[in-house]
């Protein structure tokens, strides 16, 4: 068989998944374009051609233009601890001999609760009352005489009160960067490690010049798994905020405007601005890091 | 390979497993006799009421099997999600509960979905026992669309006898009244009114706004006679403000019933929320009048804001006749009976025998009897889902930012996009 | 192989840092859990740090009872799905990562953005369509739909670890003479180890937990366990000392998952290639 051949093959093993998100992926988008141009306001379907007013309108939406600074705010810190904290637990893991099992397991073991209760729970541990009403993380830093920790948490003014949630969802979700880095770290030859410490580079010089530029395919794995998590998050900060608008986001938005108001033109609009959104920014850095790939 | 081998024989039993397990399930269910309900009505007492009344249908219909097909969620959040995708795929269940109104029939009667009823009120005598004030709020053009299984009254005021005499404060009878004891109780370090996460604001809202605008005022906001951009509102809406000044400040963090906690517990002296409150003092071993005492909201004494859950009957439902046989028992004096005392609401209808019902929803009859009736907006009455949906933005944002002019504005444009105010 | 060494005082840190981390990320799950042993009443923000009154496990049972019947539908879901999807994305991986046919970075592009579709814009039209497949109420529907919106994740590891592989690697394969397949099952697989554990562990604690798909694509007698979890709760009153009990009975399948796959980061696996 020569290479064309092969190459031919390949592309047909390929296919069914080709087609499989052609049809519930792309012919899903399509539908939700339509609607997002239409005015389908009630359980009715409603096709009637709406042009651009169902977009322009949210761009004039307060609550709208709330969202998109949440999301903002929440993906960069979400972003940038996960990958720090990650990285930095597959590091301390990778060097010890015993307990690497035990310590892995309690990482990774938030990932598995519900996201539903993981909200509730941490909404408790990060009440903001103080006084006599005291509780939470807040009650805890008092008695270890930690008071300068004592904050209001998610409850802080806009635009930092986002911020907050970040926290919880970097307990929920650094145990999985941490598992990606590991394999990563685990995947690069010894052999490179032992040459480069031959050659008198200290350990941190071996981290920084070796090992940390092998992962960059993680990090990239890791920063649009991380990204699509930080973009699509809902249950988590219905959770914790009960639907509050100061910690609103498109996803919050776009449910309560289509299944609890029956707009879906106005809640198809919400999901192709975001998808628009992702567009911008995944489309640009894959085409960035495509270029850049270390081919050992 | 031996990890290969090892792969594709997990596969393999998945998929054995996976075709074992059940299909889906076949249309049409007459031949069975399945009757799927819908609700939200999982844990707690909600879901016991549901279980007594199904014992009182499986006892009348032996022939139909019950199948439960609640989903839990706030308000139904989640359980309307997934009835909108089954009434998109043409698959409706036999029944569903929806809060009596307008948001059951500015949305589902709008699109069609739903039957009137008529017929089976008239077989069953319904509209001779049903309050003739609750009729025309669950009718369309003369068509009833659904059998109301309860009441709830929303505009309640709940407080802590034992904290009102500590402070030397008394039930306020208006809003102003409360104003003004407020801030003796904020300065003894009492929490004057406990509330909670953002639709419990809307909760206060609306009795405010019936505390200020009366009977025939809180009424025309919505079919378009009370002016929303209007003095009468601005007055109603700063009070609101003014109230909440007096609010504990992590109430966005707390639920509904931790902010009832507040009261019991002596932190907060007055909490305002519907009656369902009662059911969880209730189970937390409270005693009425004792550990905990109720009031009308101030302003609406005389005045009852009432919601109700009520079952439809869905176009092309599945199996209609049974569908039927259970809307025959939740408008039946034993159905009611049943579910009531064990929800913690009063019967829709009035002739159910109040020797059932604890000390508060016995009072709850007397007044549901007596009171002018009026729908509340946060429990789907008043005002459709899309409207409501507008307030509610319109609401958080007024919280995040206390601006009364622009509320206010964006409330009247909420009006005239619902098509209510011109 | 990493030499022994003795323990030096950097190793003393190291696992002074690793315990630290480990209080912080049991601080919430021991709020769960002593909130799943009290009883409705103790449940409260003030006393949240208090022990239980009383050592009693009726949460656990009555969530425990009221899970079950919902297991076994999650067991048929969630492991045909994962391994599936895992497999299907190995392959995907390898021709996108190792064949590059004209346009692989287009399509690998377009696949991974299928990542950000958020779930709920599609209900309606993925309720219809698979409807039409005759697909709609049962756990096989509800696979496949996991199966093909688990590509694009598993797709992008399997990718992104693939092409970590060197190019010798390959090349030496040719040279023996091996093929299309013959590369993958000779060379790649036993190289996926790593891979794998990664992609299963994510798309088993995925499709495990996930809510929305599951609630609405099947009918109640094929429920998984995270509807029958969220019904739990209750709507008006949430009993959260049963809830955080159940949930923490329902994370336990996937905590057997993660300890099993523990085993399998293996170090080294290139070193072999290498050599070789």
């Amino acid at each position: 068989m020569n290479t064309r051949q092969e190459k031919l093959l390949a592309f047909a093993f390929i296919t069914p998944s080709i087609i499989a998100i052609g049809i519930f992926v792309y012919g899903f988008i399509g539908w939700s374009l339509r609607v997002s141009l239409s005015s389908w306001r009630g359980l009715l379907p409603d096709y009637t051609w709406a042009g651009l007013s169902n977009f322009i309108g949210l761009f004039q939406d307060r609550r709208f233009l709330i969202d998109i600074q949440n999301t903002l705010i929440f993906t960069i810190f979400f972003l940038a601890a996960s990958l720090v904290i990650g990285l930095l637990l597959a590091i301390l893991i990778d060097r010890i001999k015993w307990a690497g099992n035990l310590f892995r397991g309690v990482f990774l073991f938030p990932m598995a609760v519900s996201f539903i209760v993981t909200g509730v729970a941490w909404r408790w541990l990060m009440n903001p009352a103080t006084g006599s009403r005291i509780s939470g993380l807040n009650l805890l830093f008092d008695n270890l005489g930690l008071d300068f920790l004592i904050n209001n948490w998610h409850t802080t003014a806009p635009p930092w009160g986002i911020a907050f949630v970040v926290i919880p969802a970097v307990w929920q979700m650094s145990g999985f960067t941490m598992a990606l880095y590991l394999s990563g770290i685990q995947s690069i030859p010894a052999e490179l490690r032992e040459s480069a410490k031959m050659d008198g580079a200290n350990e941190f010089q071996v981290f920084r010049y070796i090992i940390l530029p092998l992962l960059n395919p993680v990090t990239l794995s890791a920063v649009i798994i991380l990204g699509h998590i930080s973009l699509k998050i809902f249950d988590l900060i219905v959770a914790m905020s009960g639907k509050d608008l100061r910690l609103d986001v498109p996803s919050i938005y776009m449910w309560t405007t289509t299944f609890d108001g029956n707009n879906f033109a106005r809640g198809a609009a919400i999901g192709i601005l975001m998808l628009l959104g992702v567009a911008l920014l995944v489309v640009p850095y894959l085409i960035y890091t495509n270029r850049t790939e270390i081919d050992v | 390979m031996k990890s290969l081998k090892w792969i594709s024989l997990l596969v393999l039993a998945g998929m054995l497993l996976a075709a074992c397990a059940p299909a889906a399930s076949p249309e049409g269910e007459a031949a069975t006799g399945e009757v799927e309900v819908f609700s939200w009505w999982t844990a707690g007492g909600e879901a016991d009421g549901l279980a007594a009344m199904q014992e009182v249908f499986s006892a009348e219909y032996p022939n139909l099997t019950f199948v439960n097909a609640a989903v839990a969620g706030g308000a139904g959040t989640n359980a309307r999600a997934v009835l909108a995708t089954r009434l998109s795929a043409g698959d409706p269940p036999s029944s569903w509960q929806g809060h009596a109104g307008q948001e059951l029939i500015g949305t589902y009667v709008a699109a069609g979905q739903i039957e009137p009823l008529n017929d089976l009120y008239d077989q069953n005598g319904w509209l001779d026992v049903m309050p003739q004030t609750l009729i025309p709020l669950i009718s369309q053009d003369g068509n009833i669309y659904s059998v109301p299984v309860n009441i709830h009254r929303a505009n309640v005021m709940w407080y802590n006898p034992a904290v009102l005499e500590a402070n030397g404060a008394t039930v306020p009878a208006t809003w102003d009244e409360f104003l003004t004891s407020a801030e003796t109780l904020l300065a003894n370090g009492v929490t004057p009114l406990a509330m909670g996460e953002q639709w419990t604001s809307m909760h206060l809202l609306e009795t405010v706004l019936l505390g200020s605008l009366g009977a025939d005022g809180y009424a025309g906001l919505w079919d378009g006679s009370t002016d929303w951009a209007g003095p009468e509102v601005t007055a109603a809406l700063e009070t609101f403000q003014q109230v909440l000044t007096y609010v504990n400040s992590d109430a966005s963090t707390l639920s509904w019933d931790q902010a009832a906690q507040l009261v019991v517990d002596g932190d907060a002296a007055f909490t305002i929320m519907g009656d369902w409150a009662d059911g969880f003092f209730v189970s937390l071993g409270l005693t009425p009048e004792t550990d905990f005492g109720w009031a009308p909201a101030p302003g609406t004494d005389g005045l009852f804001q009432f919601l109700s859950d009520s079952f439809v009957l869905p176009v092309n439902a599945k199996n209609p006749e049974g569908a039927i046989a259970w809307l025959t028992v939740a408008g039946s004096k034993e159905g009611q009976e049943a579910f009531n005392p064990i929800k913690g609401s009063i019967c829709a209808r009035t002739d159910c025998d109040p020797a059932l019902f604890d000390a508060y929803l016995q009072s709850a009859i007397a007044d549901w009897n007596t009171d002018t009736v009026v729908g509340s907006l946060t429990h789907g009455v008043v005002a459709n889902d899309a409207w409501k949906s507008e307030i509610d933005t319109a609401l958080g944002l007024f919280l995040a930012d206390g601006d009364v002019a622009a509320f206010q504005s964006a409330l009247a444009t909420a009006c005239s996009s619902s098509g209510a105010c011109q | 192989m990493k030499a022994r060494s003795l323990p030096r005082p950097g190793t003393l840190l190291v696992y002074a840092l690793l315990i630290g981390f480990m209080l912080f990320y049991l601080l919430p799950i021991y709020l769960m859990f002593i909130t799943g042993l009290k009883s409705f009443a103790e449940v409260n923000l003030r006393t949240m740090w208090n022990l239980p009154a009383g050592i009693q496990f009726d949460n656990f049972a009555a969530a425990l009872e009221r899970l079950l019947p919902n297991l076994i539908n999650s067991l048929t879901l969630t492991i045909p799905a994962a391994i599936i999807s895992s497999i299907l994305g190995s392959l995907n991986g390898y021709v996108l990562s190792k064949w590059k046919f004209r346009g692989a970075n287009l399509i690998f592009t377009l696949v991974l953005f299928g990542m950000f579709i958020p779930y709920q814009s599609v209900l309606i039209p993925l309720v219809q369509f698979m409807q039409r497949l005759g697909l709609y109420g049962g756990i096989p529907g509800l696979i496949l739909v996991h199966v093909i919106y688990g590509i694009p994740i598993t797709t992008l590891i399997f990718r992104n670890y693939y092409a970590s592989v060197p190019g010798e690697v390959m090349a030496a394969a040719r040279i023996d003479g091996a093929d299309f397949l013959g590369i993958y099952r000779y060379i790649m697989i036993p190289l996926s180890l790593p891979g794998f554990v990664v992609v299963i562990i994510w798309q088993f604690t995925n499709i495990w937990n996930e809510f929305l798909f599951a609630v609405v694509l099947t009918n109640p007698a094929n429920w998984p366990i995270t509807v029958a979890l969220n019904n739990l709760a209750g709507s008006q009153i949430v009993e959260w000392n049963v809830q955080m009990a159940g949930a923490l009975l329902a994370a336990i399948p996937t905590l057997i998952v993660y300890v099993l796959l523990g085993r399998y980061f293996i170090r080294g696996l290139m070193a072999g290639a290498l050599k070789g």
